[in-house]
């Protein structure tokens, strides 16, 4: 039996093959995935805000974008991935309501969560191989330890590996 | 939220009851059938275990949201699955409506939005009478999809101030159970105060 990991909005966690990281129904928030392909090692977060920074109570690490990213690697080192082999993929962040009269700070989050999860994993030289992020659509996300395929299930936008 | 004790949750719970009854005769004049509700809960629970509350992340459903402003701000979000929102169309647009098809048409979606426009306006008009504060809502979206997709709109405003969401449930059914949904009364956590102070029951 495969295990497969439930990732909850504002949590993490990581997973050696044939393990993998489901994170189900996410809207504007971003799941961001990491692997070893070397030692099969995987690695998500399912992020609901950009920084850790702008916020007083910012003690679960797992809710920011900026802190999640750091403590998944942790997570992984110590399970035994490298960091220099890690790839990092992510997926998510959608608008999911038009904003009609005024902009909605709360409706555009999507859009700044990407940008944020983008430019802490370039900061810490992580290559990006894939990214479907954006839209007004929810997806679902399976990370596979084995492979590193990052699965992505719409309601009526397909299915896609990245 | 530590400043809300066992009066203030029954008083929230009277408001939702009060704002829930208004919003079901609307809906119950618009339908032209009997419209009955549950008792309007109040509901403080962590974030990620909102989604419970509505049958699962992945569940379809059709999301009305809107947010409201004014003496006091916050969202509402009307959640209803995909068998209700087939069964709604079908009462309120009979000639018009393809059972058929996955996504809605235009018309479709309007008619969604209408209804969440008579619960909204019925629910906040009675808010408002009852507190004499003013309180504007926008115009209603609609979104078809995965709960927890939708849910995560409110869920990040929570997000941002702890770890718990808090908000005033009522679950409405038609009287030929074909229609139910969840509305879902989000007000910031700034405004409770507003509200407990002007009915005086907070200093």
């Amino acid at each position: 039996m495969t295990e497969r990991i439930k990732v909850g909005m504002a949590d993490m966690n990581v997973v050696r093959s044939p393990g993998v990281l489901v994170s189900l129904g996410l809207g504007s928030c971003v799941g961001i995935a990491l692997y070893d392909e070397f030692r099969k090692i995987a690695g998500l977060a399912h992020i609901m805000l950009p920084s850790s920074k702008m916020i007083r109570n910012n003690e679960n690490k797992a809710k920011f974008a900026d802190t999640a990213i750091a403590e998944v690697i942790a997570m992984m080192t110590s399970l035994g991935a490298n960091k220099d082999r890690l790839k990092a993929k992510i997926a998510g962040g959608a608008q999911m309501f038009a904003s009609n009269n005024k902009a909605s700070n709360l409706l555009k989050i999507g859009e700044r969560n990407v940008i944020a999860s983008l430019e802490v994993l370039k900061e810490l030289q992580i290559p990006i191989v894939g990214q479907d992020t954006g839209g007004t659509y929810g997806r679902t996300v399976e990370l596979y330890a084995e492979t590193g395929v990052f699965l992505i299930k719409t309601i009526g936008h397909g299915i896609k590996e990245i | 939220m530590d400043f809300i004790d066992g009066i203030h949750l029954d008083v929230l719970k009277e408001i939702g009851n009060i704002g829930a009854g208004n919003a079901a005769t609307s809906l119950s004049k618009m339908l032209s059938r009997r419209v009955d509700m549950k008792v309007p809960e109040v509901k403080i629970m962590p974030f990620n275990q909102v989604e419970t509350v509505v049958g699962g992340a992945e569940l379809l459903v059709v999301g009305i949201y809107l947010e409201f402003a004014g003496d006091i701000e916050g969202t509402i979000l009307f959640i209803i699955d995909k068998d209700s929102a087939n069964n709604l169309l079908s009462l309120l647009l009979p000639d018009h409506y393809d059972r058929g098809k996955a996504d809605f048409s235009p018309l479709e979606n309007s008619a969604l939005q209408e209804v969440g426009n008579i619960l909204t306006g019925a629910y906040l008009s009675s808010l408002s009478v009852l507190t004499g504060l003013n309180i504007k809502p926008s115009i209603p979206a609609l979104a078809y999809d995965m709960a927890g997709a939708i849910l995560s709109v409110p869920m990040i405003e929570f997000g941002q101030i702890g770890e718990q969401a808090f908000f005033i449930e009522t679950v409405f059914i038609d009287g030929f159970d074909q229609v139910k949904g969840n509305f879902f009364l989000i007000p910031n956590i700034d405004s409770y105060p507003i509200i407990l102070k002007v009915l005086g029951v907070l200093k």
